[in-house]
């Protein structure tokens, strides 16, 4: 049976890791971060739920199979390089457009930015697929 | 013309849905698409017979490469593409009546069409490398047909063999297509200009290559054994792609590249000398056969060297008999072939000492397998004798050696004139049947092809002026300067005339003095060819199998260390190799500072303790170290991203280690000296060899364009000002998708590992 404290602590942790993950992925094209970080750190955030609960509670917190998500991540970085094929350029070629955001102004959205989501996706699924997978096998 | 050969491509795809949306008349529909694109290429003929002009076509494929799809069309292609589209028309119709009752019917149609396009593709093609790919796709798929029986392990051998015999041909003759295109820097062959090439240096070697690719295609001695072997593919099969098509292709080549490469000493000598070897081989081989298959297939060998010894022989003589003799072969070789097929579906064997007398029970198949054996042997009227007659003439008026290719051609054809007896009168006539099965006329669909080939042989025969210029027309392209060609059935009494009769008689005294010793025939002749190529092949084919199972013995033990050893051990002499040339080294340690000097020591320390403790949870705390430490490093060279990633991925190591820590066993006892001792100095050695590239790394290559590149260009052009990123998600995004593919193949990969594993474990 894992401590009680770290059973007290994690949601409250998984939740930080989560932002900071998102984070981590958002800001990723101006500084230090991105996609595959950000998969890494929200992988970890769910791993940590495995250590304190028990795998199909983090499954069901998950709520899409790892698997799922590698194949989501695949197809989100396949829809970006197509999107800079539609916009009349190469594929994987980047479209940028600006958009405006209460409170922040105008913010660049661009396919690299969904190219890195496709990552952060597909890094968060591998790894949540094997580390689930080997908790498993301890039950 | 494209759209021609592409439509019996798009046939091939869709023959499947065809068959079972259509059923019974789907082959109807399927030999029309040949005939159709024969007639398509029709309004060019007229002009192309009469004023000799080529038909060019093309498409750009890979113009970076200057390759592209060219096709031409001249007389020599017209044979070819009519023999390919008319018989391969007729063997449709005859395949969907023998094979009827196999469900994949529409596969083979599939097959068939896919090879009957590769072959119309290939005789069309001007561009050397379109020619290459048609060529292969020809072999590839007649190991389709071949192996149709794929459940029979002769059959796969026998496909297999084709497959590797003409495959590896092929290879080298694709070499020597390069040269050829590098000596003349063209890729069209009507461009090649046969004296440069002749006077290049690369001469020799590109036609020593193209003829490898020539003559395993076209079963040339001591090529020859896969052809009978082939025989395992079902009859329709055999009758197109083994006596009308495929193996005409390499003779085919000779002929395409007989104004580039022809001419000189070393041709004559080389495809004369092989052709004719081939033709006796074959020829005595045939008549020592009993299977009619095996018996028609080893004449073809024959025919096949034949044609090649013409085509070496190359005067203007021997080019128009080469012409007229393959015309006369592909139509009386694909009806024997059929009636063949026949009496094995209505009889059940193939065994000549079994079929007898069958004439008034099947009396059409009778008939046109007469005619066409009494083609096969050279007697007149049939189309056969016209070609036999300009055989002998052209052998006879040979430039040199004409006594020795004299004697061999009058013995093959001896030999081939048993051969037609021996597959026509025997199983239709004398005697009474024992076969398995007492046969009744086939249906239509079945001798219809048989019926209409005969017939052509007969008419041509009499009326050789219906083929018009076309035979002229071949001739000509084949030797590059007009040759128009008139064929008369009757051409006076002269000593050719003499030779001819003398053979027919010959072969028939022959057959008699034969007839009733087949079985000792058959086993001398299966003796003496268990010494033949067919057993060097053979002991190459073992060879190749014990080595592959020894090296896999040696290389994929199933010990995680061993395979670390071998790739440790590559890596090592792979890039140590040139690491010792680049002696002295230019490394300088100035620079270094306390805190990375402090890291270092951590380092060292966590490794050395790694291979020291006896606990798992002490090792993975010093690996945890050492990882720490190395993002320590990246954070005091302000790569932040690296050590970002770095620690993250410790942080799901460690994770991972706790899961599986007590799946481990114990640690009982250390390695033995024996096995640690070698192990240390692989590793020490890796260890320096990786320590000093990176070293070297750093002084090698100070050239900074291209950060210096993604630094300029990464805020303007990427929106981004972390140039890490940038390249990941944008100059480089083609190389990060295929990583996050590999990670994803390789996550799915070890999924399946630990299911495996669980599944035993449970």
């Amino acid at each position: 049976m894992p401590s009680l404290i770290l059973r007290a602590v994690t949601p409250v942790l998984i939740l930080l890791l989560i932002i900071v993950s998102i984070y981590a992925l958002l800001r990723g094209h101006q500084e230090p971060g991105g996609g595959f970080v950000g998969g890494l750190i929200i992988a970890a955030a769910f791993s940590l739920h495995v250590l304190a609960y028990d795998v199909p509670s983090t499954r069901r917190l998950l709520r899409v199979a790892p698997q799922t998500l590698m194949g989501l991540g695949l197809s989100t970085i396949l829809l970006s390089g197509i999107l800079g094929l539609l916009a009349g350029g190469a594929f994987l070629e980047g479209v940028w457009m600006a958009v405006p955001v209460p409170g922040l102004g105008l913010v660049d959205v661009g396919t690299p930015v969904l190219f890195d989501v496709g990552v952060y996706a597909a890094v968060m699924g591998m790894v949540l697929m094997i580390i689930l997978m080997v908790a498993e096998m301890n039950t | 013309m494209l759209w021609a050969v592409l439509s019996i491509f798009i046939g091939a795809l869709l023959a499947q849905a065809l068959q079972r949306v259509l059923g019974r008349p789907a082959g109807w529909l399927f030999a029309a698409l040949p005939l159709g694109v024969l007639v398509s290429v029709m309004p060019f003929v007229p002009r192309l017979l009469a004023e000799g002009e080529v038909v060019h076509a093309s498409l750009p494929w890979i113009p970076s490469l200057g390759v592209e799809l060219a096709f031409s069309l001249d007389g020599l292609s017209l044979v070819f593409l009519a023999l390919i589209c008319g018989i391969g028309a007729l063997i449709f119709i005859y395949a969907s009546k023998y094979l009827q009752s196999d469900r994949r019917l529409g596969r083979f149609y599939a097959y068939l069409l896919l090879f009957t396009g590769s072959m119309a593709g290939l005789v069309l093609a001007d561009d050397v490398f379109v020619l290459f790919v048609c060529w292969e796709l020809t072999s590839v798929s007649s190991y389709l047909l071949i192996a149709w029986d794929h459940e029979r392990p002769e059959a796969r051998k026998a496909a297999l063999t084709a497959l590797l015999v003409t495959g590896v041909g092929g290879l080298a003759m694709l070499a020597g297509f390069v040269l050829l295109v590098l000596s003349t820097g063209e890729t069209l062959i009507s461009r090649f200009s046969g004296e440069a090439v002749r006077e290049s240096p690369l001469y020799l070697p590109i036609l020593i290559l193209v003829l490898a690719g020539a003559f395993t295609k076209s079963a040339q001695f001591p090529f020859s054994f896969w052809l009978p072997r082939a025989m395992e593919a079902p009859t329709p099969v055999s009758a197109y792609l083994h006596s009308a098509t495929m193996v005409k292709a390499g003779v085919y080549l000779l002929a395409r590249l007989h104004p580039t490469l022809g001419g000189t000493r070393e041709w004559f000598l080389v495809v004369t000398l092989v052709g004719a070897a081939t033709m006796v081989v074959g020829a005595v081989l045939a008549v020592t056969q009993k299977d009619l298959k095996r018996i028609l297939a080893q004449s073809t060998v024959s025919v096949l060297g034949l044609l090649t010894m013409l085509l070496g022989i190359g005067t203007r003589a021997a080019i128009s008999a080469a012409v007229v003799y393959l015309i006369a072969h592909s139509l009386y070789k694909g009806a024997l072939f059929m009636t063949a097929g026949t009496l094995d579906h209505e009889t059940g064997t193939r065994d000549v000492t079994r079929l007898r007398g069958l004439a008034r029970r099947m009396p059409v198949t009778a008939t046109a397998a007469v005619l066409a054996a009494i083609s096969s042997a050279g007697a007149p009227p049939l189309f056969g004798f016209l070609g036999k007659e300009l055989f002998y003439e052209a052998v006879f008026a040979s430039p040199s050696m004409r006594a020795l290719l004299g004697v061999a051609a009058v013995l093959s054809s001896v030999l081939l004139v048993v051969v037609s007896v021996l597959v026509a009168y025997r199983p239709f006539f004398g005697g009474s049947p024992s076969a398995p099965r007492i046969p009744h006329e086939a249906p239509p669909s079945m001798w219809l092809g048989p019926s209409v080939l005969a017939a052509a042989s007969l008419v041509f025969g009499l009326a050789p002026q219906w083929l018009g210029d076309l035979p002229g027309a071949a001739a000509t392209a084949i030797l590059g300067r007009p040759a128009p060609l008139e064929l008369h059935l009757w051409h006076g009494f002269s000593p050719v005339l003499g030779a001819s009769a003398a053979t027919l008689l010959a072969g028939v005294v022959l057959f008699r003095v034969l007839s009733g010793r087949e079985e000792r025939l058959f086993d001398a002749s299966t003796r003496l060819g268990a010494w033949g190529p067919a057993r060097v092949y053979d002991a190459a084919f073992a060879g190749l199998m014990r080595f592959a199972a020894w090296q896999t013995r040696r290389l994929q033990t199933g010990h995680l260390r061993h395979y670390l050893l071998v790739t440790v051990l590559t890596t090592v002499v792979l890039v140590g190799a040139p690491l010792l040339r680049s002696l002295p080294l230019s490394i300088s340690l100035r620079g270094v500072e306390l805190p990375e000097l402090v890291l270092a020591v951590v380092i060292l320390g966590a490794a050395a303790m790694t291979t020291r403790t006896l606990s798992r949870l002490a090792v993975v705390a010093a690996l945890g170290a050492i990882g720490v430490s190395v993002m320590l490093i990246y954070v005091i060279f302000s790569a932040l991203d690296l050590a970002l990633t770095q620690i993250m991925v410790e942080a799901l190591t460690v994770v991972i280690f706790v899961l599986v820590l007590h799946h481990l066993p114990r640690f009982v006892n250390r390695s033995p000296a024996r096995v640690w001792i070698p192990d240390a100095i692989v590793s020490v050695i890796f260890g320096a060899t990786v320590a000093l590239l990176i070293l070297m790394s750093s002084t090698l290559y100070p050239d900074p364009t291209l950060s210096e590149y993604f630094v300029a260009k990464g805020y303007p052009e990427a929106h981004g000002r972390n140039i890490v990123n940038v390249i990941l998600v944008d100059f480089r995004a083609m190389d990060t998708l295929g990583e996050a593919t590999v990670l994803c193949v390789a996550g799915i990969g070890v999924y399946a590992l630990l299911q495996v594993g669980r599944r035993r474990g449970a």
